[in-house]
Protein backbone atom coordinates (compact mmCIF):
# COMPACT_ATOMS: atom_id res chain seq x y z
CA UNK A 1 0.00 0.00 0.00
CA UNK A 2 1.36 3.30 -1.00
CA UNK A 3 2.43 5.54 2.15
CA UNK A 4 -0.17 8.57 1.64
CA UNK A 5 -3.11 5.46 1.82
CA UNK A 6 -1.28 4.21 5.31
CA UNK A 7 -1.58 8.08 6.51
CA UNK A 8 -4.79 8.73 5.66
CA UNK A 9 -5.88 4.95 7.50
CA UNK A 10 -3.54 6.42 10.57
CA UNK A 11 -5.47 9.69 10.55
CA UNK A 12 -8.92 7.63 10.94
CA UNK A 13 -7.24 5.71 13.59
CA UNK A 14 -6.32 8.94 15.90
CA UNK A 15 -10.20 9.99 14.97
CA UNK A 16 -11.35 7.04 16.80
CA UNK A 17 -8.86 7.14 19.39
CA UNK A 18 -9.84 10.77 20.19
CA UNK A 19 -12.45 10.54 22.91
CA UNK A 20 -9.01 9.58 25.01
CA UNK A 21 -8.34 13.31 25.00
CA UNK A 22 -11.36 13.75 26.92
CA UNK A 23 -11.42 10.65 29.31
CA UNK A 24 -7.58 10.49 30.48
CA UNK A 25 -8.07 14.46 31.47
CA UNK A 26 -11.40 13.23 33.22
CA UNK A 27 -10.15 10.57 35.06
CA UNK A 28 -7.39 12.11 36.32
CA UNK A 29 -9.47 15.08 37.31
CA UNK A 30 -7.84 17.81 35.22
CA UNK A 31 -9.43 20.77 34.95
CA UNK A 32 -8.75 23.04 31.98
CA UNK A 33 -5.48 23.77 30.27
CA UNK A 34 -3.75 26.60 31.85
CA UNK A 35 -4.62 30.28 31.30
CA UNK A 36 -8.23 28.85 29.13
CA UNK A 37 -10.64 28.58 32.57
CA UNK A 38 -14.22 29.76 32.20
CA UNK A 39 -15.43 33.03 33.80
CA UNK A 40 -16.83 30.62 36.64
CA UNK A 41 -13.30 29.11 37.18
CA UNK A 42 -11.24 32.37 36.82
CA UNK A 43 -13.84 33.56 39.82
CA UNK A 44 -13.10 30.87 42.18
CA UNK A 45 -9.35 31.13 41.13
CA UNK A 46 -9.01 34.83 41.96
CA UNK A 47 -12.33 36.11 43.72
CA UNK A 48 -13.34 38.67 40.37
CA UNK A 49 -13.91 38.17 36.73
CA UNK A 50 -11.70 40.85 35.09
CA UNK A 51 -14.27 43.26 33.19
CA UNK A 52 -12.53 42.64 29.76
CA UNK A 53 -12.44 39.05 29.68
CA UNK A 54 -16.13 39.16 30.81
CA UNK A 55 -16.59 41.27 28.14
CA UNK A 56 -14.93 39.48 25.43
CA UNK A 57 -14.78 35.83 26.45
CA UNK A 58 -18.72 34.90 25.17
CA UNK A 59 -18.05 36.76 21.95
CA UNK A 60 -18.06 33.88 19.72
CA UNK A 61 -20.80 31.54 19.88
CA UNK A 62 -18.60 27.93 18.14
CA UNK A 63 -21.39 26.04 16.76
CA UNK A 64 -19.79 22.86 18.10
CA UNK A 65 -18.12 24.22 21.76
CA UNK A 66 -15.02 22.22 23.49
CA UNK A 67 -15.90 19.23 20.84
CA UNK A 68 -19.32 18.98 22.14
CA UNK A 69 -22.60 18.92 20.34
CA UNK A 70 -24.22 22.41 21.62
CA UNK A 71 -26.41 21.63 24.55
CA UNK A 72 -24.24 18.64 25.52
CA UNK A 73 -22.82 20.04 28.87
CA UNK A 74 -23.47 17.20 31.48
CA UNK A 75 -23.87 14.24 29.45
CA UNK A 76 -22.48 11.26 29.79
CA UNK A 77 -18.80 10.15 29.05
CA UNK A 78 -20.32 7.92 26.45
CA UNK A 79 -22.24 10.58 24.79
CA UNK A 80 -19.46 13.11 25.02
CA UNK A 81 -17.11 10.55 23.18
CA UNK A 82 -19.45 10.33 20.36
CA UNK A 83 -19.61 14.35 20.26
CA UNK A 84 -16.14 14.21 20.20
CA UNK A 85 -15.35 11.95 17.35
CA UNK A 86 -17.56 13.62 15.49
CA UNK A 87 -16.23 16.70 16.06
CA UNK A 88 -12.74 15.43 15.54
CA UNK A 89 -14.14 13.87 11.62
CA UNK A 90 -16.02 17.47 10.94
CA UNK A 91 -13.03 19.16 11.34
CA UNK A 92 -10.55 16.77 9.73
CA UNK A 93 -13.18 16.62 7.05
CA UNK A 94 -13.36 21.08 6.70
CA UNK A 95 -9.09 20.96 7.10
CA UNK A 96 -8.73 18.94 5.00
CA UNK A 97 -11.00 20.52 2.27
CA UNK A 98 -9.40 23.77 2.97
CA UNK A 99 -6.10 23.00 2.09
CA UNK A 100 -6.70 21.30 -0.96
CA UNK A 101 -8.92 24.81 -1.96
CA UNK A 102 -5.75 26.95 -0.76
CA UNK A 103 -3.48 24.47 -1.93
CA UNK A 104 -5.70 24.74 -5.69
CA UNK A 105 -5.61 28.46 -5.62
CA UNK A 106 -2.48 28.97 -5.10
CA UNK A 107 -1.17 26.31 -7.43
CA UNK A 108 -3.94 27.45 -10.19
CA UNK A 109 -2.49 31.28 -10.24
CA UNK A 110 1.61 30.60 -10.86
CA UNK B 1 -1.84 26.74 24.29
CA UNK B 2 -4.97 27.81 22.73
CA UNK B 3 -5.65 31.48 24.72
CA UNK B 4 -9.32 31.92 24.39
CA UNK B 5 -11.18 35.60 24.18
CA UNK B 6 -10.73 37.90 26.83
CA UNK B 7 -7.22 36.82 27.63
CA UNK B 8 -5.58 39.31 26.10
CA UNK B 9 -6.47 42.92 25.10
CA UNK B 10 -6.70 44.59 22.26
CA UNK B 11 -3.42 45.81 21.83
CA UNK B 12 -1.82 42.36 22.13
CA UNK B 13 -4.36 40.69 19.40
CA UNK B 14 -4.10 43.34 16.81
CA UNK B 15 -0.28 43.26 17.15
CA UNK B 16 -0.60 39.72 16.66
CA UNK B 17 -2.55 40.02 13.66
CA UNK B 18 -0.79 42.91 12.14
CA UNK B 19 2.50 40.75 12.70
CA UNK B 20 0.99 37.39 11.39
CA UNK B 21 -0.28 38.97 8.19
CA UNK B 22 3.34 39.56 6.46
CA UNK B 23 4.27 35.50 7.59
CA UNK B 24 0.74 34.44 6.09
CA UNK B 25 1.35 36.23 2.48
CA UNK B 26 5.38 35.24 2.44
CA UNK B 27 4.06 31.60 3.55
CA UNK B 28 1.58 31.94 0.62
CA UNK B 29 3.95 33.28 -2.31
CA UNK B 30 7.40 30.77 -0.58
CA UNK B 31 4.53 27.31 -0.76
CA UNK B 32 3.18 28.99 -4.57
CA UNK B 33 6.21 28.52 -5.63
CA UNK B 34 7.72 25.57 -3.36
CA UNK B 35 4.67 23.40 -3.83
CA UNK B 36 4.30 20.65 -5.94
CA UNK B 37 1.10 18.96 -6.84
CA UNK B 38 2.04 15.51 -5.63
CA UNK B 39 2.71 16.96 -2.15
CA UNK B 40 -0.99 18.35 -1.77
CA UNK B 41 -2.07 15.27 -0.10
CA UNK B 42 0.62 15.35 2.20
CA UNK B 43 -0.04 18.93 3.23
CA UNK B 44 -3.49 18.30 3.83
CA UNK B 45 -2.78 15.06 5.66
CA UNK B 46 -0.37 17.19 8.08
CA UNK B 47 -3.18 20.06 9.03
CA UNK B 48 -5.45 17.13 9.82
CA UNK B 49 -3.11 15.52 11.74
CA UNK B 50 -2.09 19.15 13.96
CA UNK B 51 -5.85 19.60 14.01
CA UNK B 52 -6.54 15.87 16.04
CA UNK B 53 -3.44 15.42 17.61
CA UNK B 54 -4.31 18.75 19.64
CA UNK B 55 -7.22 17.10 20.55
CA UNK B 56 -5.62 14.42 22.80
CA UNK B 57 -5.63 16.23 25.64
CA UNK B 58 -2.84 15.22 28.20
CA UNK B 59 -3.28 15.77 32.01
CA UNK B 60 -1.27 16.40 35.14
CA UNK B 61 -3.52 14.70 37.16
CA UNK B 62 -5.56 17.09 39.44
CA UNK B 63 -4.11 19.80 37.75
CA UNK B 64 -4.60 21.53 34.12
CA UNK B 65 -3.83 19.84 30.62
CA UNK B 66 -1.91 20.35 27.52
CA UNK B 67 -1.47 19.02 24.07
CA UNK B 68 0.71 18.34 21.34
CA UNK B 69 0.64 20.56 18.05
CA UNK B 70 2.15 18.02 15.74
CA UNK B 71 3.56 21.39 13.62
CA UNK B 72 7.33 20.08 14.00
CA UNK B 73 6.62 16.94 11.73
CA UNK B 74 4.96 19.10 9.52
CA UNK B 75 7.90 21.03 9.54
CA UNK B 76 10.18 18.49 8.37
CA UNK B 77 8.00 16.75 6.06
CA UNK B 78 7.12 19.62 4.00
CA UNK B 79 9.41 22.91 5.27
CA UNK B 80 8.34 25.88 7.96
CA UNK B 81 6.80 28.01 5.46
CA UNK B 82 4.16 24.92 3.99
CA UNK B 83 3.88 23.93 7.92
CA UNK B 84 2.88 27.75 8.77
CA UNK B 85 -0.24 27.06 6.67
CA UNK B 86 -0.98 23.75 7.53
CA UNK B 87 -1.12 24.48 11.24
CA UNK B 88 -2.52 27.98 10.27
CA UNK B 89 -5.55 26.00 8.64
CA UNK B 90 -6.05 23.64 11.58
CA UNK B 91 -5.78 26.23 14.01
CA UNK B 92 -8.84 29.02 12.38
CA UNK B 93 -11.07 26.01 12.32
CA UNK B 94 -10.83 25.13 15.81
CA UNK B 95 -11.64 28.64 16.82
CA UNK B 96 -14.35 29.09 14.58
CA UNK B 97 -15.87 25.73 14.74
CA UNK B 98 -14.88 24.34 18.27
CA UNK B 99 -14.23 27.93 20.17
CA UNK B 100 -10.93 26.24 21.15
CA UNK B 101 -8.67 29.48 20.88
CA UNK B 102 -10.21 32.58 20.70
CA UNK B 103 -11.41 34.57 17.43
CA UNK B 104 -9.16 38.02 18.79
CA UNK B 105 -6.62 35.65 19.26
CA UNK B 106 -6.22 34.04 16.25
CA UNK B 107 -3.23 36.07 15.46
CA UNK B 108 -1.41 35.55 18.90
CA UNK B 109 -2.46 31.67 18.72
CA UNK B 110 -1.08 31.32 15.20
CA UNK B 111 2.06 33.41 16.00
CA UNK B 112 3.37 30.62 18.82
CA UNK B 113 1.88 27.75 16.91
CA UNK B 114 1.66 27.82 13.53
CA UNK B 115 5.04 30.18 13.33
CA UNK B 116 6.84 30.12 16.36
CA UNK B 117 6.89 26.42 16.52
CA UNK B 118 7.34 25.01 12.65
CA UNK B 119 10.09 27.33 12.54
CA UNK B 120 12.35 26.69 15.57
CA UNK B 121 11.21 22.48 15.03
CA UNK B 122 12.42 23.34 11.56
CA UNK B 123 15.74 24.60 12.05
CA UNK B 124 17.07 22.48 15.60
CA UNK B 125 15.96 19.59 13.39
CA UNK B 126 17.98 20.74 10.24
CA UNK B 127 20.94 21.46 12.68
CA UNK B 128 20.84 18.16 14.11
CA UNK B 129 20.42 16.00 11.47
CA UNK B 130 22.65 17.89 8.89
CA UNK B 131 24.58 16.06 6.38
CA UNK B 132 23.10 12.35 7.69
CA UNK B 133 21.25 10.21 5.28
CA UNK B 134 17.62 9.84 5.08
CA UNK B 135 17.72 6.20 7.01
CA UNK B 136 20.44 7.64 9.52
CA UNK B 137 19.46 7.20 13.59
CA UNK B 138 20.20 10.90 14.09
CA UNK B 139 16.78 11.82 12.04
CA UNK B 140 15.00 10.15 14.48
CA UNK B 141 16.89 12.06 18.09
CA UNK B 142 17.12 15.01 15.85
CA UNK B 143 13.22 15.50 15.12
CA UNK B 144 11.96 14.40 19.10
CA UNK B 145 15.07 17.18 20.22
CA UNK B 146 13.15 19.65 17.54
CA UNK B 147 9.64 18.72 18.95
CA UNK B 148 11.15 19.55 22.57
CA UNK B 149 12.24 22.40 22.19
CA UNK B 150 9.99 24.24 19.70
CA UNK B 151 6.79 22.87 21.72
CA UNK B 152 8.56 24.40 24.45
CA UNK B 153 9.66 27.91 22.85
CA UNK B 154 5.80 28.50 22.11
CA UNK B 155 4.80 27.93 25.45
CA UNK B 156 6.90 30.04 26.18
CA UNK B 157 5.87 32.80 24.01
CA UNK B 158 2.03 32.05 25.20
CA UNK B 159 3.63 32.77 29.09
CA UNK B 160 4.66 36.50 28.05
CA UNK B 161 2.15 37.53 26.43
CA UNK B 162 -0.74 36.09 29.04
CA UNK B 163 2.01 37.63 31.36
CA UNK B 164 2.25 41.29 30.45
CA UNK B 165 -1.49 41.35 30.20
CA UNK B 166 -1.89 42.65 33.70
CA UNK B 167 0.99 45.02 33.07
CA UNK B 168 -0.81 46.62 30.26
CA UNK B 169 -4.26 46.77 31.22
CA UNK B 170 -5.86 47.59 35.07
CA UNK B 171 -8.93 49.32 36.52
CA UNK B 172 -8.48 52.00 38.76
CA UNK B 173 -8.71 50.18 41.23
CA UNK B 174 -6.18 48.04 40.47
CA UNK B 175 -7.98 44.67 39.25
CA UNK B 176 -6.91 43.41 35.83
CA UNK B 177 -8.54 43.46 32.75
CA UNK B 178 -7.62 40.43 30.79
CA UNK B 179 -5.48 37.49 31.94
CA UNK B 180 -4.75 38.43 35.82
CA UNK B 181 -1.91 36.48 35.66
CA UNK B 182 1.94 38.34 35.73
CA UNK B 183 4.86 37.49 33.83
CA UNK B 184 5.60 35.99 37.38
CA UNK B 185 2.94 33.54 37.00
CA UNK B 186 1.90 32.90 33.57
CA UNK B 187 5.60 31.55 32.20
CA UNK B 188 6.60 29.16 35.32
CA UNK B 189 3.31 27.82 34.64
CA UNK B 190 3.37 27.88 30.95
CA UNK B 191 6.95 26.59 30.69
CA UNK B 192 6.71 24.13 33.67
CA UNK B 193 4.16 22.18 32.32
CA UNK B 194 5.74 21.75 28.88
CA UNK B 195 9.22 21.23 29.88
CA UNK B 196 8.19 18.81 32.31
CA UNK B 197 5.64 16.73 30.41
CA UNK B 198 3.55 18.12 27.48
CA UNK B 199 6.88 18.81 25.28
CA UNK B 200 8.13 15.01 25.97
CA UNK B 201 5.00 14.70 24.18
CA UNK B 202 5.62 16.87 21.14
CA UNK B 203 9.10 14.88 20.96
CA UNK B 204 8.09 11.48 20.83
CA UNK B 205 5.07 12.12 18.64
CA UNK B 206 7.39 13.63 15.90
CA UNK B 207 10.51 11.33 16.60
CA UNK B 208 7.94 7.92 16.04
CA UNK B 209 6.61 9.54 12.99
CA UNK B 210 10.04 10.26 11.20
CA UNK B 211 10.94 6.37 12.33
CA UNK B 212 8.09 5.30 10.74
CA UNK B 213 8.63 6.77 7.63
CA UNK B 214 12.63 6.00 7.75
CA UNK B 215 11.37 2.38 7.27
CA UNK B 216 7.97 2.90 5.35
CA UNK B 217 8.83 5.52 2.62
CA UNK B 218 12.20 7.10 3.45
CA UNK B 219 11.50 9.56 0.37
CA UNK B 220 9.27 11.41 2.18
CA UNK B 221 12.13 12.28 4.46
CA UNK B 222 13.72 13.64 1.37
CA UNK B 223 10.42 15.96 -0.22
CA UNK B 224 11.55 18.59 1.92
CA UNK B 225 14.52 19.26 -0.05
CA UNK B 226 12.51 20.72 -2.28
CA UNK B 227 10.59 23.02 -0.38
CA UNK B 228 13.33 24.22 1.17
CA UNK B 229 14.38 27.95 0.30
Amino acid sequence: MKTIAKLWIGLGVLVLLSPLGLLFPEHFKAGAAWGEWGTEEIQKLIGYIPQGLAKFSSLWSAPLPDYAFKGQEGAGLSALSLGYIVSALIGILIVVALVFLIAKLLIKNK
Amino acid sequence: MHIPDGYLGPATCGFFYLVMLPIWTTASRIVKKTLNARQVPMLAIGAAFSFVIMMFNIPIPGGTTGHAVGGVLVAILLGPWAACIAITVALVIQALLFGDGGITAIGANCFNMAFVLPFAGYYIYKMISYNCPENSKRRIIAAGIAGYFALNLAALFTGIEFGLQPLLHYTASGQSLYCPYGLNVAIPAMAGEHLLIFGWVEAIVTALVVKYLQKQDPVLLGMRKEVEL
